[in-house]
């Protein structure tokens, strides 16, 4: 790890003069930051500790019916916040279906939108990678590319973005509130992160400085709550990044879908909303054909990045079976494994 | 060198105990309350820290570090490279012996492998140091990495593993598949795996003018001994090497590795005491692993379901500059009958850091191929798995026709097939599902480890006041030593285990022999039964030929020794205190010796192995194919329990890699660059608990008189063979798709 | 440059003062404080081998920067027995067999006490399993650990409703 300054402002309007400084880097739990640091992937000059400021760890019940979560909010506060899960409950398994209990404690709601691909080549240094250094090509091409992106991905990226969290929020269109020198603004979260495009280093669209304070759901989402689902494909039982997720939600009008909301993880460098796929089931019944007609839409501009053609089958059948979960009504209590395929089936002692 | 306490306090230690007791570690309270110091924990006063700088090329030579960039980091106190680092007395890559490994010691500027370690940063932290090593910067001359197994020109090894011939056979495989009602042939692929122990490799080393006193974890510690007084010149008893505990090793601390004769170089270099702990990724190069295979299987079986051929050829890989080859095929010839066997090895040489024995090495790949085969001549031939592996039961070991010296394998199969269920399984793939639709698949493997025995020595001492002390340098890596060999030390002077303290864990006792080979307690345990028999006999003398003794006279009757005091054997009404032979005879101790290592004339009469039956559970998603092991028995015998607790946990965790090898761990390497992807433990996956949702481990009862007196076989390798194939044909089982490509993910398990 | 911060560490509070920002909290409490107990497995939070618990919760003690958790309560397992009297998840994970190596053990029961404090699992041994899939064990020691750890909760339940009574 680089030697740095460290700073631990008090107030947002601190931090955010100290944060615009060139190489300054924002401090949360760190969980990510300091495994990049370690690894010598990002060498910040200063570390602009937020942790302490003040009003951004509160999980806000808004009178509108949405939810605001102050970016300092750790995973694990939020998943387990009842109110909160039982109103999005879909949110709350992806939650609990990332990384493992104490890294949940740990990280917060937007340090979880901040995180950075997994993908080995841009982790590794001695690999050449769009992300780190511009211009120096992507080594994840032409080399193990069995995890990586199907959707949205470039010749100059093909990394994907590994958060659980960040999938059924932008399903659920969520809206990132920011702070930076400029001011402040809000965006929707479906297009805060950017795909590689020729300028994969730019991950989000965060200007220099700018700080994330809070992440709202509007009222709308909670309107799902009856029908959401968050499904999860490892490769182990817990404690992995996902190989491909998908959130689903449905909202029924009689026994109509009247809305539908899909979003996919870990298949794009962002949270991937298929919105045509959404449009498909708007009217319909839900049964496997209308699933599988609006999995075959959410996919149809798929394409494998290297050897991973599967996880655009996977994907379409990701897609239906978290359709067809959301369908069946979200269980009275939060799987015994979140998301996993197996969630609920085992009774062994 | 100060004592080491492996144990608690007494008051936790239970009274009586003796060989088949369920104690629990007698060490649970030292390391359940952190208070057990492993190599790592150690912080002598004046210590600086080590940090490696390790190659990111797999073959060439470093050209350039940037030396001054990190002398300027504060707190850096060295930077040893080849240019400055000290000249060993022995060229560490002379191969004076077969277990003599080469290492990559600063001697040159040459890089043979990925993760080589190119220098050392020592500093006053270890943050200082840890950056010091990343601001070198290397530079290369690169030369094309040779990666994967095909491509390269092959070879027949001299030997594999420790010293097997790479052909074996009897009988005439040609003939026989050609006589065969039923052939099949296939190919089955292992990927290279790392111990992963949760321990990094760890060095504390400080000098004292040429004496070294170093705390690293050992598997070894007369062999480090040796090791390292050859490289630095010494005398083997100039080494002092404490390694009470180990964070795990699974082989890769069996031998001392290059990074920690980097820490005693480092500590010379700088005239102070000097800790190096290998980082997560840096494992993945200069400490071993397990090199990949692809095994070619042919079979024959006639219309009974009875093999009439059974060939095994491996082709693996072993280093650029060094011999160790995975000897995948050798449990061929130890499991099922067949009138003609042949085995075979060939290797490539590629740019990896050496292979070396890890858990079940041979065993381990090749039973997984073994078993995954044996199920799909089964499938061919149309029988159950089970029966047509009891059709197959050799009563004669295949490949030397002796008998074995005990076998209760049937016994495995029925006792795990009754606890399993197995007899309710149909015959036909893909006909189980459970009440959410997933898929579900039931397969068996068998399990066998050989029973083998290293040279160990122990030292064993009866005081006056009627207590001993037992010594010998074993090693507890997890197994349980501190606890079995305790058992047996109790047994041995016929004392209670409170009546008795045991030493162990440093290299100033008694060379017990390196812990490996599933070898460690019959070698050390005989070791210390004979010491104990020793002391035992020399009391026996004084008060069989002292007239004031009741125990006069007895000399050929003999005497037993129990609860500290010997008896007649022909009249127990007649005994005597320990304490008291030894007062009458004016004696304050008895000190006896003993040595463990294998009778010639047994082995060569029989053959001896452990054996056992595992039966797996699988679950598979229909569509996704995630797949979940979710119930696991395994039945297993291994002659004499020394303590049924500790066996218990060394089958599950066997089990358990098991687990890992069918379905979970695998190193990724890149084909261009010669690295290592997934060098941590994020991507290199290994079970965690969720991962093990139902497992049993039956101890079935074997009695070996031929194995060696305590009749003691090994366990702590036999739970990974049978079980990897066990869940792969599972698997198949579930899902009709045979996968013959370990680990068996989900891409491979989703049909288009 | 040095910094000063105020930590509780098993129950006594102190100044630390840190030659350099860089130092996490396990390297603090590992190579400064001799509190050796917790382990360094990975070092970048993939094996849960150094879960302390940090204000009652447990958390990745590698993934912490000691200077940014000034002021925090750290119990790690140094301080989890009574003097001579350990704790009810110690004493289970002896009971059951709930380790092998033992190096991975002190982050198991750290993460273990944490859990039982979550109160989300219950004695429900698959969420027991989840919730303690952040710990790896390569020994492979899961069935004794799970089953240690439903025990002590139980123990530590009833205990605490006789003190209740």
């Amino acid at each position: 790890m680089n030697r740095f300054e460290y700073i631990r402002p008090v107030t947002v309007s601190e931090a955010v003069a100290a944060g615009a400084a060139p190489g300054s880097t924002y401090l949360a739990a760190g969980t990510n930051l300091l495994d990049l640091m370690k690894g010598g992937v990002t060498r910040p000059v200063q570390l602009v500790d937020i942790t302490r400021l003040p009003g951004l760890d509160r999980i806000e019940h808004l009178e509108d019916g949405g939810v605001r979560i102050g970016a300092l909010v750790r995973n694990a506060d939020l998943a387990h916040d009842p109110a909160f899960a039982r109103r999005f409950p879909s949110i709350a398994e992806a939650l609990l279906s990332g990384a493992s209990a104490q890294l949940r404690n740990a990280a917060t709601a937007g340090g979880n939108l901040l995180q950075r691909t997994r993908c080995a080549y841009f982790y590794d240094t001695a690999s050449a990678c769009n992300k780190r250094h511009p211009g120096a090509g992507c080594d994840a091409i032409g080399g193990d590319n069995r995890l990586h992106a199907i959707l949205g991905w470039s010749e100059h990226c093909i990394a994907t973005h590994p958060s659980d969290f960040c999938v059924p929020m932008t399903a659920l269109d969520a809206v990132v509130e920011i702070e930076g020198p400029q001011g402040r603004r809000a965006i929707p979260l479906e297009q805060f992160h950017r795909l590689p495009g020729d300028n994969p280093e730019r991950e989000t669209v965060l200007d220099r400085g700018e700080l994330i304070t809070a992440i709202r759901l509007p009222p709308e989402a909670a309107a799902f709550a009856p029908h959401a689902r968050y499904l999860k494909v490892r490769e182990r039982t817990s404690y992995a990044f996902a190989v491909v997720s998908a959130a689903a939600a449905l909202r029924f009008e009689g026994d109509v879908i009247a809305e539908a909301r899909i979003a996919l993880g870990s298949v794009a460098l962002t949270p991937w909303r298929p919105r045509s796929a959404e449009a498909t089931l708007a009217g319909a019944r839900p049964d496997a054909a209308a699933f599988r007609h609006a999995a075959d839409a959410a996919l149809a501009d798929a394409r494998p990045s290297g050897d991973n053609a599967f996880k655009i089958e996977l994907a379409r059948r990701i897609v239906v079976r978290a359709l067809t979960l959301a369908a069946a009504g979200t269980p009275a209590r939060m799987p015994a494994l979140p998301a996993s395929p197996f969630a609920g089936v085992m009774t062994h002692a | 060198m100060p004592e080491i306490a492996l144990t608690q306090a007494p008051a936790h230690v239970r009274m009586g105990s003796s060989i088949g007791q369920p104690l629990t570690r007698r060490e649970g309270v030292l390391k359940t309350t952190g208070a057990a110091r492993y190599a790592a924990d150690h912080h002598p006063p004046g210590m600086a820290y080590a940090a490696l700088a390790v190659s990111s090329i797999a073959r060439g030579r470093v050209v350039a570090l940037d030396v001054a960039a990190a002398k300027d980091h504060p707190g850096v106190i060295a930077v040893m490279t080849p240019a400055n680092a000290p000249k060993l007395a022995l060229d560490p890559d002379a191969k004076l012996h077969p277990f003599m490994f080469r290492l990559d010691v600063l001697q040159n500027d040459k890089v043979r492998y990925a993760n080589q370690p190119i220098a050392v940063v020592v500093a006053d932290t270890l943050e200082a140091a840890t950056e010091g090593a990343a601001l070198l910067a290397p530079r290369y001359e690169t030369e094309p990495a040779r990666v994967g197994l095909d491509g390269h020109e092959r070879f027949a090894p001299q030997a594999v593993g420790a010293g097997r011939p790479a052909e074996e056979s009897h009988g005439d495989v040609e003939a026989g598949l050609a006589s065969a009602s039923r052939r099949i042939e296939t190919v089955y692929e292992t990927p290279g795996q790392y111990h992963n122990a949760m321990e990094p490799h760890a060095i504390v080393a400080a000098w004292d003018g040429d004496t070294l006193t170093i705390d690293t974890p050992s598997q070894g510690m007369a062999f480090a001994q040796d090791r390292i007084a050859g490289l630095f010149g010494i005398e083997p008893t100039a080494v002092h090497i404490r390694s009470p505990f180990l964070g795990g090793g699974f082989g890769s601390k069996g031998l001392i590795s290059g990074p920690q004769i980097l820490g005693i170089m480092a500590a010379r270099l700088v005239g102070r005491p000097v800790k190096l702990v290998l980082q997560r990724a840096q494992m993945y190069g200069p400490v071993g692993h397990r090199a990949p295979t692809r095994q070619t299987m042919r079979l024959g079986a006639d219309d009974q379901g009875r093999l009439t051929a059974l060939s095994h050829h491996v082709h693996t890989a072993t280093s650029a500059f060094d011999d160790f080859v995975e000897p995948a095929a050798t449990v061929s010839h130890a499991l099922y009958a067949s009138p003609a066997i042949r085995t075979s090895h060939e290797a490539v040489r590629i740019d990896t850091g050496t292979p070396l024995f890890m858990r079940a090495p041979g065993e381990a790949p090749g039973s997984a191929a073994l078993e995954s085969a044996i199920d799909e001549m089964a499938h061919a031939s149309g029988m159950d798995p089970l029966r047509f592996r009891l059709a197959n039961y050799a009563d004669v070991e295949p490949i030397s026709g002796n008998p074995f010296s005990s076998k209760a394998l049937r016994q495995c199969y029925e006792q795990g097939a009754e606890r399993f269920g197995w007899s309710r399984r149909p015959l036909a793939p893909r006909q189980m599902r459970d009440e959410a639709g997933m898929l579900v698949g039931w397969g068996m493997g068998t399990a066998t480890f050989p029973a083998i025995m290293f040279e160990g020595h122990a030292r064993a001492v009866l005081r006056r006041d009627g207590t001993g002390i037992v010594e010998l340098g074993a090693h507890d890596m997890g197994q349980g030593a501190w606890t079995a060999l305790a058992q047996i030390a109790a047994d041995s002077l016929g004392l209670d285990l409170g009546r008795i303290e045991f030493r162990s864990g440093t290299s100033d006792l008694p060379d017990a022999g390196i812990a490996g080979g599933s070898a460690h307690t019959a070698t050390a345990g005989m070791a210390i039964h004979g010491a104990g028999a020793d002391v035992i006999a020399r009391l026996a003398d004084l008060a069989t030929g002292d007239s004031r003794s009741p125990l006069f006279g007895a000399g050929n009757a003999g005497v037993i020794a129990r609860g500290g005091r010997l008896f007649r054997r022909d009249n127990e009404a007649a005994s005597e205190s320990y304490a008291d032979i030894l007062s009458r005879a004016g004696r304050d101790v008895i000190e006896g010796h003993g040595s463990g290592r294998v009778d010639p004339a047994a082995q060569a009469a029989y053959a001896m192995h452990a054996h056992g039956a595992v039966f797996a559970e699988v679950k598979v998603d229909p569509d996704f194919g995630q797949v979940r092991v979710t119930r696991l028995v395994g039945a297993f015998a291994a002659g004499t329990i020394v303590n049924p607790h500790m066996v218990r946990s060394q089958y599950l965790g066997g089990m358990i890699w098991g687990v890992s090898f069918a379905l979970h761990e695998q190193a990724v390497t890149d084909r261009r660059s010669g690295r290592v992807m997934n060098a941590n433990l994020a991507d290199y996956h290994v079970p965690v608990n969720a991962d093990v949702p139902s497992i049993e481990a039956i101890l079935v009862e074997e009695r070996d008189i031929h194995v060696n007196a305590l009749g003691i076989k090994g366990v702590g390798e036999i739970g990974v063979t049978g079980t990897a194939g066990a869940i792969a044909n599972a698997v198949w089982h579930a899902t009709g798709v045979r996968v013959r490509s370990f680990p068996i993910t989900l891409d491979r398990l989703i049909e288009p | 440059m040095s910094l000063s911060i105020t930590l509780t560490i098993n129950g006594t509070t102190r100044a630390v003062a840190l030659d350099d920002p860089r130092i996490t909290l396990l390297d603090l409490l590992r190579e400064r404080l001799d509190l050796t107990g917790t382990k360094k497995g990975c070092d970048r939070g993939q094996c849960g081998a150094c879960t302390v618990l940090v204000d009652g919760r447990r958390v990745n003690a590698c993934l912490a920067l000691a200077i940014s958790h000034d002021g925090a309560e750290i119990l790690t397992i140094e301080g989890v027995a009574q003097g001579d009297q350990l704790h009810p998840v110690q004493a289970a994970f002896i009971a059951h067999d709930g380790f092998q190596c033992g190096f991975c053990t002190p982050g198991q029961i750290m993460s273990a006490i944490g859990m039982i404090a979550e109160g989300q699992a219950g004695s429900d041994p698959e969420r027991v399993r989840e919730a303690m899939s952040g710990n790896l064990c390569r020994c492979g020691a899961y069935l004794g650990i799970t089953e240690a750890i439903l025990d002590a909760q139980h123990a530590i339940e009833t205990s605490g409703r006789k003190d209740a009574a």
